[in-house]
């Protein structure tokens, strides 16, 4: 029997839905406007390069990376530039856009548009990073932490082992499934490529054992090459957290407040080494993604290659569109996603799935008070105790008190929220404890 | 038997004696010599311990108060006592008593359920603390009130109400002591302490949405668009980010009227009296 890895701490077993995991991937049709917003990764804002009526093309380089934590954003239209201003995102808050007006679809010269998988790893390790930081990649998972820093190791540090993030351990999604079995040999190049600018041969791809057929086509294709294998974890959520997977894997626990880097790992995202890959190997910048619309009140599901800056109202239209019955729209998986309160916003760099949820299961529960049953402090995976730190929100204690507490170190997986007995939104509570701590 | 209860008596009587004393001097020795004035000032505070005097309570501003030479003593001034409490302090330091405008909190927003209908529903904690991290609001108007009242939790004077109606917080007048816990709380800083003018009037505008003109109108009909009309009757008022401030040293009474009349969306609120 092949053994399976997981964390031992915490954790829940949730219904999967994952309803989308035969859909083959569609490309998704390209609006007549898209909207790209310059921040879409942790840090600051990226540096507008174009001006109102330039002519661009799917590739150019539309906004530049202001400092070290930034990162590139790239068209992912051709057509005019008509607008560069404020707009409302996802969560009904102002961000700065730049909406293009589509015309046609021509690419950059130099990007590689051929289906050919290519072998060939000919660059050092310092160009490699190069390419992927001017390719715009970040953290496809979910977080947008700009993938080039990850990718270069502090002095005196070592990086050990590279895990590839295939867990997507959210109920619904099966955007990062889809990938790894379309796009396998890819994401072993991709897996590839990273070793290389890491300088070592040890790359382990995780991937959760409700994914036989990827397991199936990784693991045979893993054979053919050096250095590249493939781990089975147990399902179970939150596995895909970057402490959970490397606890899994390496059996190493991440200490408090510190990198991954500073014990070894690196950890990336499926979607991520397939975008490194695609940037090294193929000249493509980030513009494009797999995203998943599903959800119970989703007529047809599916798994997208979308441009980013599509209307999420796009999406949804061409997956058979809304009716009365949808109560709510989020964006990402069910239990990590926000609420998405204005429909116009865009597709971006870390948006996994669109869902479509009707009243019912999803819908949250009037909350009644604690009875201090303790079950939020048994599903914590990161081992705090969520019914304290909600406690210490709502009385408004000291910040020093929600240290003590180590509510910095939340994940925010929502175990806690989901397994309350009460229907208290812990979750929330962690979120502006986290907030007031490192307001501080 | 007797005698042992006699001597009981006797060591407990002589063990609490002993204490006794030994207590007494030890008071004596370590006594903290508090300033008479401190007490005296604090007795005349309200004793509210609210910190609208920017002091850490009554018992802080009672000894800025008795240290306090004369030019200091006037930058002091307790809102919640008002005029009456500074005149008590004023007269046992033997200085002249600060007088300031009476103020009031006001509320910038005008986003009822009536004039910013409703498009999404919020459904988790009845916290705008928490509402104001999630998302832009149930209208759509990303720095309009929320209707959840952390405002009203916050008031200790019970001056604050939420409105079912409409779900708007509403400020009472009279019992309003500007202490500005309201100011603290509300994570859209929609609140202001204003002062009122000679008649006791007050003129402000009621909106702190900074979007352009067109898309705040799409959200709430009472917004400020931005058009300087206000601006144009006097050029004290500047007009910033699509939104207009009337500063509160602009005179209520003579350009309240003018002003609220004049503005194309109702966003300039005047009350001839607070106290209606």
């Amino acid at each position: 029997m092949i053994k399976k890895f997981t964390f031992p701490m915490g954790g829940i077993h949730l219904a999967k839905h994952k309803v989308t995991t035969d859909c083959p991937t569609v490309v998704a049709d390209i609006p007549e406007f898209v909207s790209i917003p310059i921040k879409q990764h942790i840090g600051s804002p990226a540096k507008i390069m174009v001006s109102k009526g330039d002519k661009v093309r799917v590739g150019t380089l539309l906004a530049d990376a202001d400092g070290i934590v930034s990162a590139d954003v790239h068209s992912s239209v051709s057509g005019e530039v008509t607008k560069i201003e404020d707009l409302p995102g996802a969560s009904g808050y102002e961000e700065k856009m730049i909406t293009i007006k589509v015309e046609g679809d021509s690419w950059e010269e130099d990007i590689d548009r051929s289906e050919d998988v290519e072998k060939e790893i000919n660059l050092t390790p310092e160009e490699i990073i190069a390419k992927i930081r001017s390719a715009g990649i970040v953290g496809m998972g979910g977080a947008g932490y700009p993938t080039p820093i990850k990718t270069t190791i502090p002095e005196g540090k070592k990086a050990n082992i590279l895990i590839v993030n295939g867990i997507e351990c959210e109920p619904f999604l099966t955007a990062d499934d889809r990938l790894m079995v379309e796009k396998a040999e890819q994401i072993i190049m991709g897996a590839r490529v990273l070793n290389r600018a890491l300088g070592i041969q040890n790359a382990v791809i995780a991937i959760d054992e409700n994914k036989p057929r990827a397991i199936e086509i990784l693991t045979a294709l893993s054979k053919l090459y050096v250095g590249v294998n493939v781990k089975i974890c147990k399902t179970k959520y939150p596995q895909g957290g970057e402490k959970q997977l490397i606890k899994a894997i390496t059996g190493q626990e991440l200490p408090l407040g510190k990198l991954p880097i500073d014990i070894g790992c690196i950890v990336q995202n499926v979607g991520t080494v397939f975008a490194v890959y695609e940037a090294v190997l193929k000249n493509k910048p980030l513009f494009e993604r797999v995203v998943t619309v599903s959800g119970d009140g989703c007529k047809h599901p599916g798994n997208y290659l979308v441009r980013i800056g599509t209307p999420i109202s796009s999406l949804i239209e061409q997956s058979g569109g809304l009716d009365e019955n949808v109560h709510k729209i989020v964006m990402g998986g069910p239990m990590m996603g926000n609420a998405v309160v204005n429909l116009s916003a865009p597709v971006t760099k870390t948006t996994s799935g669109i869902l479509l949820l009707q009243d019912g299961e999803f819908t949250k529960k009037e909350a009644s008070s604690c009875i201090r049953c303790g079950k939020c402090a048994l599903a914590c995976p990161a081992g705090l105790r969520p019914f304290a730190i909600k406690q210490a929100v709502s009385f408004n204690d000291t910040v020093e008190h929600m240290r003590k507490l180590h509510a910095g170190d939340c994940i925010e997986c929502g175990c806690c929220a989901f397994v309350c007995p009460a229907n208290i939104p812990l979750l929330d509570y962690c979120k502006i404890a986290k907030q007031e701590i490192r307001k501080k | 038997m007797d005698d042992s209860i006699l001597s009981n008596v006797y060591i407990l009587g002589g063990i609490a004696f002993v204490a006794a004393t030994v207590l007494y001097l030890v008071s004596k020795k370590f006594a903290v010599r508090t300033d008479e004035m401190v007490i005296k000032i604090a007795e005349a505070l309200p004793q509210a311990n609210c910190g609208a005097c920017g002091k850490a309570g009554c018992a802080d501003f009672a000894t800025a108060c008795a240290r306090s030479d004369e030019s200091s003593f006037a930058n002091l001034y307790c809102p919640v006592g008002g005029a009456a409490v500074m005149q008590k302090i004023a007269s046992l330091k033997g200085y002249a008593a600060t007088d300031r405008a009476p103020s009031v909190a006001v509320l910038r927003c005008q986003g009822s359920c009536k004039n910013a209908p409703i498009k999404v529903e919020y459904d988790a904690v009845s916290s705008c603390r928490i509402a104001n991290r999630i998302s832009s609001g149930q209208s759509g108007c990303p720095d309009g009130c929320l209707h959840l009242g952390d405002c009203v939790k916050a008031c200790k004077f019970g001056a604050l109400s939420l409105n079912k109606e409409t779900g708007m917080p509403e400020v009472d007048t009279r019992k309003c002591v500007s202490c500005g816990a309201c100011v603290k709380v509300c994570p859209r800083g929609l609140f202001e302490i204003r002062k009122q003018s000679q008649a006791g009037g007050m003129v402000y505008v009621a909106c702190r949405n900074k979007q352009k003109g067109a898309v705040a109108r799409k959200n709430c009909s009472k917004a400020c668009i931005g058009c300087m009309k206000c601006s144009k009757i006097n050029e004290v008022i500047k007009v910033e980010n699509n939104l207009s401030y009337i500063p509160p040293e602009l005179d209520a009474d003579t350009f309240g009227k003018d002003l609220a009349e004049n503005c194309p969306t109702g966003a300039i609120i005047y009350k001839e009296r607070i106290h209606d």
